[in-house]
């Protein structure tokens, strides 16, 4: 299979990138990672006319911390990730939940910010981001914006990115003291995507509940955050039969499509499972009971 | 189609192609270069049957334009065995029966060699981590983690012999 033909360009400065963006428009592509893209192509799912691989813009990669905040290009590779000593200090929710995703070639080559840019629910990165409460940095023709992960997903390969845009970086607050974070996936196999899968972000004060994001993937046209299990567990000591509860809200907002993964029943079910078991370990690594 | 001229390092030679731009690595190290030790199982990335090594990193050759390796090493499994002597990752691989059809075993080779590299003592459980990303549809896999095991060892002898050199 090989893709249709198309002009390619390999800018090497993220100016160069919006300005090739702005000249083509819709008719561009951004190849990152390749991993969702290339595969599209052959298929005809995607005809870009230009590609524009961004894949030598050194600026887009690495993780750094500026005043507590994490900041990631959006070109960091999933084994990047992994391999983040100090993501492994400030948010291993990250790493942890990269190793579940794809295989270690795949990873090599993914990004975080081609997974998240997509749009596609599958991806793992949109919940992540929706529970670490991210903030996303796009670069176009008129400047740069910030919009937080929350208003970025707008439907299934629908963002809040305009055609001249490009995620350039990805800013995470640094965590308070007492928060634990889980991320639970169920899938048949390496490579696939998850059938359902849940994060959690909890912090808590001694056995209360202080404050929590719960998120889930591929269970909607988008990620999903799920507000009304948040609520549930907000101010409250957390019990079994709380975090049923929560799950139980999760499970309210799931509308995944039937496919080979499972129907929506089976994976409406696995989407509550996943959240309790988010919900517990994140409890317990917050250092609650 | 316009053609444009990529340059590359491959298993140590360096390397002019012309190709379109929407040639995969794949198809170029195969029709053009004529090195069909990679192969070409599923051609969406999920079974490693196309695995080389690009800048000291595994990746899927399958699910890489051509013109993306410009400026870089690229190695497959022909640039393993030395001096008419096979790779003791390829030794072992004969010796513990990692093969039967043998399709993937040159994807199986070449993340062997990388993954060997990132982890020179893996225990069973990295092996079978490390080497997720490579499909095996005869040995059941258990000859493969063997072979990458024995692989290991006779890896780590040989550079303990180097040093007592």
């Amino acid at each position: 299979m090989i893709p249709p033909a198309f002009e390619y360009h390999a800018p090497g400065s993220i100016d160069d990138a919006v300005a090739l963006l702005s000249q083509y428009g819709d008719e561009a592509k951004i190849l990152a990672g390749g991993h969702s893209l290339l595969p599209m192509m052959k298929l005809r799912f995607a005809e870009p006319e230009h590609l524009v691989d961004i894949n030598n813009i050194d600026s887009l990669k690495g993780i750094s911390e500026e005043n507590g905040t994490i900041v990631i290009g959006a070109m960091t590779s999933e084994n990047e990730l992994i391999a983040s000593s100090l993501l492994q200090e400030k948010c291993p929710l990250l790493p942890e939940a990269a190793r579940q995703i794809a295989d270690p070639q795949v990873r090599n080559r993914g990004t975080i910010g081609g997974d998240i840019a997509h749009g596609d629910p599958g991806n793992d990165h949109p919940a992540l981001m929706l529970a670490l409460d991210a903030r996303f940095t796009l670069v176009g023709a008129n400047g740069s914006r910030e919009v937080a992960a929350q208003d970025f997903f707008l439907g299934t390969f629908y963002t809040a990115l305009e055609a001249d845009e490009i995620l350039t970086e990805i800013r995470i607050a640094a965590q308070p003291a007492g928060t634990g974070a889980s991320y639970q996936k169920l899938k048949r196999k390496t490579g696939d995507y998850a059938t359902a899968a849940a994060a959690a972000v909890i912090t808590m004060a001694g056995d209360t509940c202080q404050s929590v994001r719960i998120s889930l993937t591929n269970l909607g046209a988008t990620a999903l955050r799920a507000t009304a299990a948040e609520t549930v567990l907000t101010g409250q000591k957390i019990t079994e039969d709380l975090i049923n509860q929560a799950a139980a809200k999760a499970m309210e907002i799931c509308d995944p499509s039937e496919d080979l993964r499972g129907d929506a029943e089976y994976k409406t079910q696995m989407g509550g499972e996943m959240t309790r078991r988010a919900i517990r370990e994140a409890v317990q690594r917050a250092g609650g009971n | 189609m316009a053609k444009t001229q990529v340059s590359f390092k491959l298993n140590g030679q360096d390397v002019d192609v012309l190709v379109e731009p929407r040639e995969l690595l794949i198809h170029v190290l195969r029709e053009q270069l004529q090195l069909t030790g990679s192969h070409i199982g599923c051609e969406t990335s999920h079974c490693g049957a196309c695995t080389v090594d690009i800048n000291g990193k595994s990746i899927k050759s399958c699910t890489m334009l051509a013109v993306q390796a410009q400026g870089a090493e690229v190695m497959t499994v022909e640039g393993l065995a030395a001096g008419g002597e096979l790779h003791p990752l390829q030794q072992a691989f004969m010796d513990e029966h990692g093969l039967q059809c043998g399709f993937c075993t040159p994807g199986m080779l070449m993340r062997g060699y990388r993954f060997l590299q990132e982890n020179p003592a893996p225990s069973e459980e990295d092996i079978r981590m490390g080497m997720a990303g490579n499909l095996c549809r005869c040995t059941g896999y258990q000859n493969i983690v063997k072979s990458i095991q024995t692989a290991a060892a006779a890896l780590q002898a040989g550079a303990a012999g180097q040093k007592a050199e």
